[in-house]
């Protein structure tokens, strides 16, 4: 009867939780779906702890306590532009953290489990270590650590598939060993994960990041998943399997932004390798966009942004679209204070969002709504697309790939059907990006040909806004 | 009876939540995840079982790793989820 009495409440809870995620559909009940999923969670635990009569064990509210603290810290002074940083670390930590218990559970737990259970949590080992080893890399890469660019060792492919091979092999090993000599096996089992995830995210290059922090995020809930299915903890499996399946729909959604399959990213077929490039530039491309406009010069860079200032003051409707650039360059700040200008002269400005504009979904919204951009002003790409033929103006800060046009027909590059921002279509586009260089998937951008409607400011993002805004 | 109630559990929670956070705009999709984050700390709940039983001091202190960094899991991923939807007002 006790038993079903804290079933019960652990159903509550799971169905909060799921009420939570539904709340996050608008995003002015999301907070309270937050809050409402946080709270069961606390329920959870703290049920968990009475029904097994370990809630006076004191290593247990040392560990939570300690956890808890470090947790604060981490979410008071994260950076909404290190929240792609962020969520890897957390990705990795829920990772580890199910692959910790798991070993515990396998080599060292009076709650030893026998037959089917050992065998999930064979699998909970392996999929919690390859979380961790591919969330640490993905963090060293976001953080600007190690290159964001795909890092491809000899024979790449040959050590994964090895890698990958022993660790299938190892999870029936390690799962028909008992618990006082499974120690050796799931200690390799471990290390062999942690190697094939490091392997399969040194790869993947910046630009993919949104399509791998996704994964990483459904493969840290799948992991919880398969330990709650190791232990019979039932909660552990719904709430894990949700977060499993949560990013499962991520990834589908980036895949499809950036016209990918998941094993695209992973095998590293979304860059154009040298030679293709190469190839590329030399069919009659002889004016190769890096060539067509001279470095950079104070005196041409002035006219541009004498000339950007003229349009947009004659402008009534603006597109701005942001990308990564404007992260790096932390421009934020002087995007919101161009929309007041230009709202305050009565001009109608709107923000076209590509899905994977950044290094994470969402990533752009959180950097707008920081510097208090109203959530309203800002347009997914389906919404956004077909306003760009009325618009006076696409004011393009710090994106490439996402706005290049070569995507609908450059045919055999990376970037070929990936949908785009279609800045073309409106009357004049303003460029402020760094360089002409190709964006991340190394295709050239034709935007960046001389045109009569296309004026390119290159430098800093928040110079050039700035010198623009004191134009204005 | 759990033998066939979690992996029937798996599928459903699987399924329901594919539905719901289909529906998620990509407005929230940032904080969509640092919540996922949240969530699958679940797994502390496993992490407090298997360091309260288990059967030596060295299992126990791995087990207590697990809590901690379980638990920066749930309160990093709550409150950063809650300061972020609190910007989007």
């Amino acid at each position: 009867m006790i038993v079903t009495f804290y079933g019960l409440i652990d159903l509550v809870c799971v169905l909060g939780i799921v009420s939570g995620i539904k709340l996050m559909n608008s995003p002015k009940t999301a907070r309270t779906g937050n809050l409402l999923g946080a709270a069961c969670m606390l329920i959870a635990i703290i049920t968990t702890m009475i029904n097994n009569e370990i809630i006076s064990l004191k290593i247990l509210w040392i560990s939570m306590i300690l956890g808890a603290f470090l947790g604060c810290l981490l979410a008071v002074y994260v950076t909404m532009t290190q929240m792609p940083q962020m969520v890897a670390l957390l990705n990795g930590f829920g990772g580890a953290a199910s692959a910790i218990v798991a070993f515990v559970v396998l080599t060292g737990s009076i709650a030893a489990i026998s037959g089917i259970a050992r065998f999930t949590g064979a699998i909970a080992l392996v999929i919690g270590s390859v979380t961790f080893g591919g969330s640490l890399v993905a963090v060293a890469k976001l953080d600007g650590r190690i290159t964001p660019l795909p890092i491809i060792l000899r024979g790449h492919f040959i050590l994964t598939l090895l890698t990958l091979i022993t660790t299938v092999i190892l999870i029936p090993l390690v799962a028909i060993t008992s618990s006082n000599t499974a120690t050796i096996p799931s200690v390799l089992s471990i290390l062999i994960s942690l190697i094939f995830g490091i392997l399969f995210a040194i790869r993947v290059g910046g630009a993919d990041m949104p399509i791998a922090i996704s994964l990483l995020n459904s493969l840290s809930g799948i992991a919880a998943a398969t330990v709650g299915l190791a232990t019979s903890n039932l909660l552990v499996v719904a709430v894990g399997a949700i977060v499993g399946s949560a990013g499962i729909v991520l990834t589908q959604i980036m895949c499809r932004a950036m016209n990918n399959s998941i094993l695209d990213v992973l095998t590293g077929k979304t860059t154009l390798s040298t030679a293709a490039q190469m190839a590329l530039s030399s069919v009659g491309q002889d004016s190769s966009p890096q060539t067509s406009r001279s470095t950079p010069t104070a005196e041409n860079m002035s006219a541009a942004l004498d000339e950007a200032t003229a349009i947009i003051s004659a402008a009534k409707k603006i597109i701005i679209v942001p990308g990564y650039g404007m992260a790096l360059a932390q421009a934020q700040v002087q995007v919101k204070q161009l929309l007041a200008i230009l709202e305050a002269k009565g001009k109608q400005v709107k923000f076209a969002i590509h899905p994977v504009a950044g290094r994470m979904p969402g990533h752009m919204n959180v950097l707008l709504a920081e510097v208090e951009v109203p959530y309203d002003k800002l347009y997914p790409m389906e919404a956004i697309n077909p306003e760009f033929k009325e618009a006076d103006v696409a004011l393009v800060v710090g994106a490439n790939d996402v706005v290049n046009p070569a995507a609908r027909t450059a045919e055999g590059t990376p970037i070929y059907g990936m949908p785009v921002l279609n800045v073309d279509e409106a009357d004049y586009i303003i460029i402020c990006n760094k360089d002409t260089c190709p964006g991340y998937a190394g295709v050239n951008n034709p935007l960046y040909l001389p045109r009569k409607n296309t004026i390119v400011i290159l430098g800093d993002a928040t110079e050039t806004l700035r010198t623009l805004l004191e134009k204005l | 009876m759990n033998d066939w109630l979690s992996p029937v559990l798996f599928i459903v929670a699987a399924t329901a939540g594919y539905r719901l956070i289909s529906d998620v705009p990509s407005l929230l999709h940032t904080p969509l995840m640092s919540g996922m984050n949240a969530l699958s700390g679940v797994t502390v709940s496993g992490a407090l079982l298997a360091t309260a039983f288990a059967i030596n001091s060295s299992s126990e202190i791995v087990g207590a790793t697990a809590i901690v960094l379980a638990s920066i899991n749930v309160v990093g991923g709550f409150l950063v989820t809650d300061r972020m939807l609190k910007m989007f007002k």
